[in-house]
């Protein structure tokens, strides 16, 4: 289709075209996606033989200084004034040698089969005593920690003979070599960056890498309440928990759990969706629409509900759809009899719709304000220049504000599908699951993925099948996320309406 | 034609401000009822009528003077300081990562920025697990240090507002500022950091709120240390079986006491956060 004729369809024309050429990409989007992690690498690979290759040559070409600070942190530095420096790259060393001895050696050798040696109760002298053995929870973590020291090191370690070898090139071309203070203050400037990333750099690491490793790792062990450490040891099982989460043969609940739960959370992460997109949409139009009073009163009035946290609300809704609640009380002075519906904990299909209506009342006002900031940025010539062409009302919404508002919108809609299916709070803290059935393993009707991931990390403490459920979940939010950043990405390049 | 043109718009505007004041009134109903209960002196959890019919202080006295089981106060402090730990981490982290990525150039990134936003992706509470470990092997479990920690350790990763803010400064500024001499040092503090205030605030408030939000992270770690607890599972145990039939009403006065400040500090950020909003949503 050329340009032309891709400007003459009205919106949903527009809409069905790009829906379907979205479809017809696809594959090729898919496949150039792999072909984007192959060549992804390829790069790595050819920059890991690089990087090997520049530290042997700088090997050959160094002096007897850059040779010994292969062997000995920050030799070349000592031996060329940068006294300090120096000293540091050796304490580096000094503290990661001891550091392998006492406690990383030792957690590492294990790493392969996570402890052989459960702790248990043993008489001696007719007292009983416990012999601590090994603990594969701690084992697995210490080797995780071990394994990003050791990272850390090597990367000091590069930084140490660079360093070195640069010291020596100029020294041979005969120019200044910083001090100790040269290079403290370079780093407000020069290397402000290293300054700035810093501190967020380590605290990421810490405290987001590493876990997710930690957890990426348990997945393809059967850490659960039948092996808890210290008490009994738990080891690698590759695949078993993605097996179990798949399988609905082999009579385990989990994998008809899994499916089920699945299905639901996708309806959910639908309906949660388009709900909110297209009712929200409709009420910021008629806030905004010309001719309306007290703007801001309206959309104050929703907007407060944002405000309000989320437990609060979510909280008093509960509370509110029990049977003896607010809402029931309600509908009995209406109609006058003694109404009293079980919303939350009668039939699977009551709870969902219930759970979706409410996340309505949620999760409407965060369009409005999105939808207001963008009505308003419509430029208002486009309006003006439509008025003078003879475009009414209708006209000018179906040919300005449905198109603009989709072109600015359809990434986000992707963005709060994800968000739905990561919706914790709405179904936690309203249902709790609920109903419960039997049918499933640890799960109500109304759980979603995530939940039932947090359910079976709290209460049952089957931790593999939590870390696998996790994996599965991050894979499908990537990979939507990726089709967002590449659709964003092209909306940019197209700057179609800027 | 003219009148009855006019008169179809008044017609029109006539349903739409209906439709709203009962979309409004369903919307604003339930908050109005959390605060007129919150003042009800008769009844125990719940009553067989919409309008209390009396009025009194008593939930809120209760929930400063009953503090033997529940101890409400010593929850809204322990808020309050973790939320002004948190606050001072985060934003820090978040302006550092933002100005580096947006106004620095130096090797390597993209790929930064690209590694920060995968991390993004995951589940938040997948790393939950680890981290309660990790805590608890660091000897900080069930403290509020634990807390400040994770609520502040992974701010970082959303830097993307505020780079999208930062990007916007004209380059020319810092290029003039490099031929005065400045260092990158002083062009942060002197010259984009006092034109960034919206940003600034807007960060403030985010992450002073969340934790006064949060309830997943902060159930796991503090597990049954009721002491520790922050005002979101405090109010929630006040609602569980055990307590509900004695806690309800002064769980309704607790949450108006949450709320309101939350509320007031929302609707001063409401601003900076439909321009934070519609800024990310054209730029993508």
């Amino acid at each position: 289709m050329k340009y032309i004729d891709y400007k003459q369809l009205n919106p949903f024309q527009k809409f069905a075209y790009n829906f379907t050429k979205f479809f017809k990409l696809l594959p090729g989007r898919v496949a150039s996606f792999f072909k984007a992690i192959g060549r992804f690498f390829v790069r790595l690979f050819t920059g890991i033989g690089k990087g090997v290759a520049n530290y042997v040559t700088r090997f050959i070409k160094g002096d007897f200084a850059v040779r010994l600070s292969y062997l000995i942190f920050g030799f070349g530095n000592l031996a060329k004034g940068q006294i300090i420096k120096g000293i540091l790259f050796f304490l580096s060393e000094v503290a990661y040698v001891f550091f392998m001895v006492f406690f990383g050696w030792g957690n590492l050798s294990k790493f392969g089969t996570l402890g052989t040696e459960a702790s248990r109760e043993m008489e001696v002298d007719g007292f009983t005593q416990t012999v601590f053995g090994d603990n594969s929870m701690l084992i697995l973590l210490y080797s995780v920690v071990t394994i990003a020291v050791t990272a850390l090191v090597l990367v000091i370690y590069i930084a140490n003979t660079k360093s070195a070898a640069k010291l020596q090139q100029l020294k041979s071309e005969g120019k200044h070599i910083m001090t100790f203070k040269e290079e403290m203050k370079d780093f407000l400037d020069g290397k402000f960056h290293v300054t700035m990333l810093s501190l967020p750099v380590v605290l990421i690491s810490v405290f987001t890498i590493m876990p997710l490793v930690f957890m990426i790792l348990i997945a393809f062990t059967n850490f659960n309440k039948q092996h808890m450490p210290p008490g009994t040891l738990f080891t690698w099982v590759g695949f078993e928990n993605f097996a179990d989460l798949v399988s609905v043969t082999s009579g385990g609940k989990r994998g008809v759990t899994f499916i089920e739960l699945t299905k639901w959370t996708i309806v959910w992460a639908i309906f949660a969706t388009f709900t909110n997109y297209i009712l929200g949409m409709i009420v910021a139009l008629m806030i905004n629409k010309k001719g309306i009073k007290l703007k801001a009163l309206w959309r104050t009035l929703f907007v407060i509900t944002i405000a309000v946290p989320q437990f609060v609300s979510l909280l008093m809704m509960n509370q509110m759809l029990q049977v003896n609640g607010a809402i029931n009380v309600l509908l009995s002075e209406i109609t006058g009899t003694e109404v009293a519906i079980q919303f939350l904990n009668s039939t699977p299909l009551m709870a969902r719709v219930t759970v979706i209506v409410i996340n309505c009342w949620v999760g409407i006002p965060y369009t409005i304000l999105s939808a207001s900031g963008i009505l308003m940025n419509i430029p208002a010539d486009l309006y003006e220049s439509a008025r003078i062409d003879g475009a009414g009302p209708v006209k000018q919404f179906t040919k300005i504000t449905l198109p603009y508002m989709l072109f600015v919108t359809a990434p986000s809609l992707i963005t709060q599908f994800v968000g739905n299916i990561n919706n914790f709070n709405v179904i936690y803290l309203l249902t709790g699951g609920g109903p419960s059935t039997e049918q499933f393993y640890q799960a109500g009707y109304t759980d979603i993925l995530v939940t039932w991931l947090f359910k079976l990390t709290m209460s049952q403490q089957d931790y593999d099948l939590a870390a696998a459920i996790g994996i599965l979940v991050f894979i499908v939010c990537a990979t939507l996320s990726l089709i967002v950043f590449n659709m964003s990405k092209s909306a940019k390049d197209e700057e179609a309406f800027s | 034609m003219i009148k009855s043109y006019k008169a179809r718009r008044i017609i029109s505007n006539t349903v739409i401000y209906i439709i709203l004041a009962v979309l409004g009134l369903i919307w604003i109903s339930p908050l109005v009822y959390l605060v007129l209960h919150s003042f009800r002196a008769e009844g125990l959890a719940t009553v067989p009528y919409l309008i209390p019919r009396e009025y009194s202080f008593q939930n809120y006295i209760d929930l400063f003077v009953n503090t033997g089981t529940l101890n409400f106060p010593r929850w809204y402090l322990n808020t309050f300081i973790v939320a002004c730990c948190a606050c001072v981490i985060s934003t820090l982290s978040v302006l550092m990562v933002s100005y580096a990525f947006s106004r620095l150039r130096f090797k390597s990134r993209k790929k930064f920025i690209n590694v920060g936003m995968i991390l993004g992706m995951f589940p938040g509470f997948m790393t939950m697990i680890a981290i309660y470990y990790l805590l608890k092997a660091m000897g900080l479990s069930q403290t509020l240090v634990a807390l400040v920690i994770c609520y502040s350790a992974g701010a970082g990763l959303g830097f993307q507002i505020s780079k999208g803010f930062f990007d916007t400064i004209p380059r020319a500024l810092d290029e003039a500022a490099t031929v005065d001499g400045a260092t990158k040092n002083q062009i942060f503090w002197k010259i984009i950091l006092p034109m960034s205030k919206p940003i600034v605030v807007y960060t403030v408030l985010t992450s002073f709120i969340g934790p006064w939000t949060d309830f997943i992270l902060c159930k796991l770690i503090m597990g049954d240390k009721r002491d520790n607890y922050t005002v979101a599972i405090g109010l929630q145990l006040m609602t569980s079986l055990e307590f509900k039939s004695d806690y309800f009403k002064q769980f309704l006065a607790g949450s108006v006491l949450v709320a309101v400040p939350i509320t007031l500090l929302f609707l001063k950020m409401q601003k900076y956060y439909v321009e934070g909003v519609t800024a990310g949503g054209v730029k993508g």
